[in-house]
């Protein structure tokens, strides 16, 4: 176990160094910001005093020898527009594309893997058969269009919920959350239904095909014919059985749900870190990049280690050391 | 998805949605296109932070809603010889934390935005002219240049005027808590929560004329259908910078109130005049033409002969724009108005082509920008086919504005877009069509690198004119020189619209800035 963690550890070091140094020479081949943002009234000189204020002015290699220095003492950098550290700019907005994950993730797993069930044990059923139809439409139905149409029923044309935006917040732990409050909770609801649709249809689809499979194997019938209940053979051992893709899944989902809920925080204004990673790479504000990406790695790593550690729970023939990452 | 959004509906209306707190009359909510960054008013030259200051902060100069020059902080100003400026301040005018506006103030902050060294978007371009400051007396400033130098005035514009004993000492991030946020504006600075709203409330001491709204909210709603559904859901009471093709549904709309104007951006093409080869630039055939058609004015006079002006403000941008005949909009100073657009002519332009020596036309590539301009990608694919009527076959590219602006100033383009936004016409003239001078600041944009040494002398002369009269008659020349030279291709001046429930009212103003003061309730 140990070994494992080690080695583990060992590769996602290589992985976020050979990431932040793609990132530092792709930014650097498109640009840099001072050719966006300088004055259009700036001289030579006035450019020349920008870019080395912004120390742009030294080679490649050097900038990112300064960067390893100052990032192995915790320091990712200073943004270019925003003139704050690049850590504390994506701190800040993480708590809410966090929440807005976890309610999206929650709704997902709430909703999906009822329904999926049902789906699977009556196949042939209206319900059944509805189900799976709407659950096409999750998939196929682009997130924004689906969001524009959430805010023109239920905030334009019905006024039940604010079209966009985060509710007032409060401090829980430390952390500033919005859904304590009835009012924060209507921000919430539509943004996270949007956020959910996509992986609530893929939840009941991989419950659904686990379900299925399940249900004709040979222990669903030695269950059976012990005469355990339905209720213990479907609650304990099919749902155990098909939550290994269910887990691998949504792992995996989750980590795109916060790299990439950048649509759905642009539609309903969501102040989350998605839309920060999109403003920034319009005006190459190369700390925050680089600082965003090297955290979303660091999310996806941490992720795949506990949906590795939960495979071990769930099904104790894996042995992690046997694991590759 | 249906029956779990019905789901979700009905929850919302269970649950009582009564007890969101209502909203009290005199607060206006504001929904903002572009990111706030700072709330260091010197800390980077960004049109939605300076928003933000025009609220907090004044300046000595201010710009009316025609983007003419009015008293801002300084009730006068005066050349008092060619090389020195005398400002007169306001008596009496009261800083947020109650101490007076004075002569010192303004010196700080004329000083100020040189000591922000890590800023990608400095304001020090419109404090380097000023070699020496002088403080006379408690309201007076004097300001020295090197030469004569008329933009001084138009300058001090866009340098904020901060407190000197509120500031000082204070890093530009820390203004973002609110530290040192202290400026004579007629609201003062309550919260900043960055990437969503920005909170102001009612300075009382304000000597300006008192604005209707206790609090104003500023909330940074970046996409375009987000911020029309928060107008029309009442999450907003008003939005600046409606897409063009929900204006016609809003005037439509009993509910709500559209204020437009022609803002100063212009919208044109700059063509290749430095290159013998020019990079794109082939005949019919594919073969790289031996010569640059663009040198040969008749080329030049062709294109802007193929554009149909009136087809593009009608269709490409369904009604907010103007056909632009000049570099500067309308209302603008130095906009020649004598000069009329160029009328559509494909005919004509070919017969020049052909004049010129290109009988059969040749073929190029129209470079945009595909996110900064209004619907920029439509209007350059627009033009590619009206320039391919004519005999030029254009093949368009276009590049996300980080990416395209760095190619644009590398000189990798034969036909680039751009839009410009001025407060006088000498001024773009000389960013635009002086001739390049990395030293003097002259052509710094002027990407297709037109010489005219006529154009430079008018442009020298004018900007070194103190008198706003005789200047003002000089860029006209400039203008109009420059324009029959087609040293670049005008097309439109954009519109710039703002929307708002039924009983508010906005003046739009020219220069596009969203103020909340100037909205006001019947």
């Amino acid at each position: 176990m140990l070994v494992y963690l080690i080695r583990r550890a060992t590769q996602s070091v290589v992985v976020l160094l050979v990431m932040s140094a793609l990132v530092f020479v792709g930014v650097y081949a498109i640009g840099n910001p001072v050719d966006i943002l300088i004055n259009p009234n700036a001289d030579q000189a006035d450019i020349e005093r920008a870019i080395k204020g912004l120390g742009l002015d030294k080679p490649l290699w050097e900038q990112y020898l300064v960067f390893l220095k100052q990032a192995l003492l915790g320091d990712l950098g200073k943004s270019f527009v925003f003139n704050v550290p690049a850590l504390q700019l994506i701190l800040e907005r993480m708590p809410a594309t966090l929440e807005l994950a976890v309610t999206a993730m929650l709704i997902a797993i709430v909703f999906g893997i009822p329904l999926g069930l049902w789906a699977g044990l009556k196949p042939d059923s209206i319900a059944g058969q509805t189900i799976m139809t709407v659950s096409i439409l999750g998939f196929s139905l682009p997130t924004f269009w689906v969001g524009l149409m959430l805010i023109m029923v239920f905030s334009v044309d019905l006024g039940w919920l604010p079209s966009s935006g985060r509710g007032p917040t409060q401090e829980l732990l430390g952390v500033p959350v919005s859904f304590l409050s009835w009012d924060g909770i209507k921000h919430l609801i539509m943004p996270a239904t949007n956020l959910a649709l996509f992986n609530l249809a893929l939840v009941i689809r991989l419950t659904r095909a686990g379900t299925r499979e399940a249900l004709v194997q040979d222990y669903v019938k030695f269950a059976r014919a012990k005469g355990l209940s339905d209720a213990r053979v479907i609650g304990v051992h099919v749902l155990k059985n098909i939550s290994i893709p269910i887990v691998t899944v949504t792992g995996l989902q989750f980590g795109t749900l916060i790299a990439f809920a950048i649509v759905t925080e642009t539609i309903f204004a969501w102040p989350g870190m998605g839309k920060l990673l999109i403003d920034s790479i319009h005006v190459l504000d190369r700390p925050v990049i680089v600082a965003y990406l090297l955290i979303i790695v660091t999310f996806f790593i941490v992720i795949n280690l506990l949906v590795d550690l939960a495979y071990s729970l769930l099904d104790p023939r894996v042995r992690l050391a046997d694991a590759k990452a | 998805m249906r029956s779990l959004a019905t789901l979700v509906a009905a929850l919302a209306f269970a649950l009582d949605f009564a007890l969101a707190p209502p909203v009290a009359a005199a607060d206006l909510r504001i929904a903002l296109a572009a990111d706030v960054t700072s709330m260091d008013p010197h800390f980077v030259n960004l049109q939605p932070n300076n928003l933000v200051a025009w609220h907090v902060f004044d300046a000595l100069t201010r710009l009316d809603d025609n983007a003419r020059l009015v008293p801002g902080l300084a009730e006068s100003w005066k050349a008092i010889d060619a090389t020195t400026w005398e400002f007169k301040l306001k008596h009496g005018v009261k800083f947020h934390d109650g101490s007076e506006l004075t002569a010192e103030d303004v010196v700080y902050s004329l000083d100020r935005p040189a000591t922000i060294v890590n800023s990608p978007g400095s304001f020090v371009p419109f404090t380097r002219p000023l070699v020496a400051k002088q403080v006379v007396d408690r309201y007076t400033v004097r300001l020295k240049t090197a030469g004569p130098y008329a933009m001084v005035p138009y300058d001090l514009n866009s340098v904020f005027i901060v407190s000197k004993r509120a500031a000082s000492g204070v890093k530009p991030e820390e203004f973002n808590q609110g530290k040192g946020v202290i400026g004579t504006g007629p609201y003062y600075f309550v919260a900043f929560k960055r990437g969503d709203r920005v909170e102001l409330a009612r300075h009382e001491q304000y000597a300006g004329p008192r604005p209707a709204w206790d609090k104003v909210t500023l909330r940074i709603m970046t996409n375009d259908p987000a911020r029309m559904a928060a107008l029309l859901a009442g999450d907003v009471d008003a939005i600046e910078q409606v897409p063009t093709a929900d204006l016609a549904k809003l005037r439509g709309n009993a509910n709500f109130q559209v204020a437009q104007k022609v803002s100063w951006r212009t919208i044109f093409l700059h063509l290749d005049q430095f290159r013998d080869r020019v990079p794109g630039v082939t005949d019919k055939s594919g073969r790289p033409l031996d010569r640059n058609p663009f040198k040969d004015v008749r080329v030049r006079k062709a294109i802007s002969m193929a554009v149909n002006r009136p087809g593009i403000v009608e269709r490409v941008m369904e009604g907010a724009a103007v056909p632009a005949s000049n570099l500067v909009a309308p209302s603008v100073f130095g906009h020649a108005s004598a000069l009329k657009p160029e009328p559509f002519d494909a005919d004509g332009a070919k017969k020049l082509l052909a004049e010129a020596g290109f009988p059969s036309g040749f073929s190029a590539v129209l470079n945009a920008p595909s996110n900064r301009y209004v619907n920029d990608e439509r209007l350059a694919q627009a033009l590619a086919q009206m320039l391919t009527r004519a005999g030029i076959t254009m093949r368009v590219e276009t590049a996300p504005a980080n990416v395209y602006f760095v190619k644009a100033r590398n000189q990798e383009f034969a036909v680039a877009m751009l839009g410009w936004g001025s407060l006088a016409g000498d001024l773009a003239l000389r960013s635009l069509a002086a001739t390049f001078d990395a030293e003097k600041g002259f052509g710094t944009w002027n990407w297709g690198r037109y010489t005219n040494p006529r154009v430079d002398r008018l442009v020298t002369q004018s900007l070194a004119t103190l008198d706003e009269g005789k200047r003002e008659a000089i860029a006209r020349e400039a203008m109009t020189v420059a324009m029959q030279d087609y040293a670049v291709i005008p097309l439109h001046h954009q519109m710039t619209s703002w929307a708002m429930r039924k009983g508010l009212a906005y003046t739009a103003r020219t220069d596009e800035l969203t103020l909340a003061y100037q909205f006001r309730a019947p």
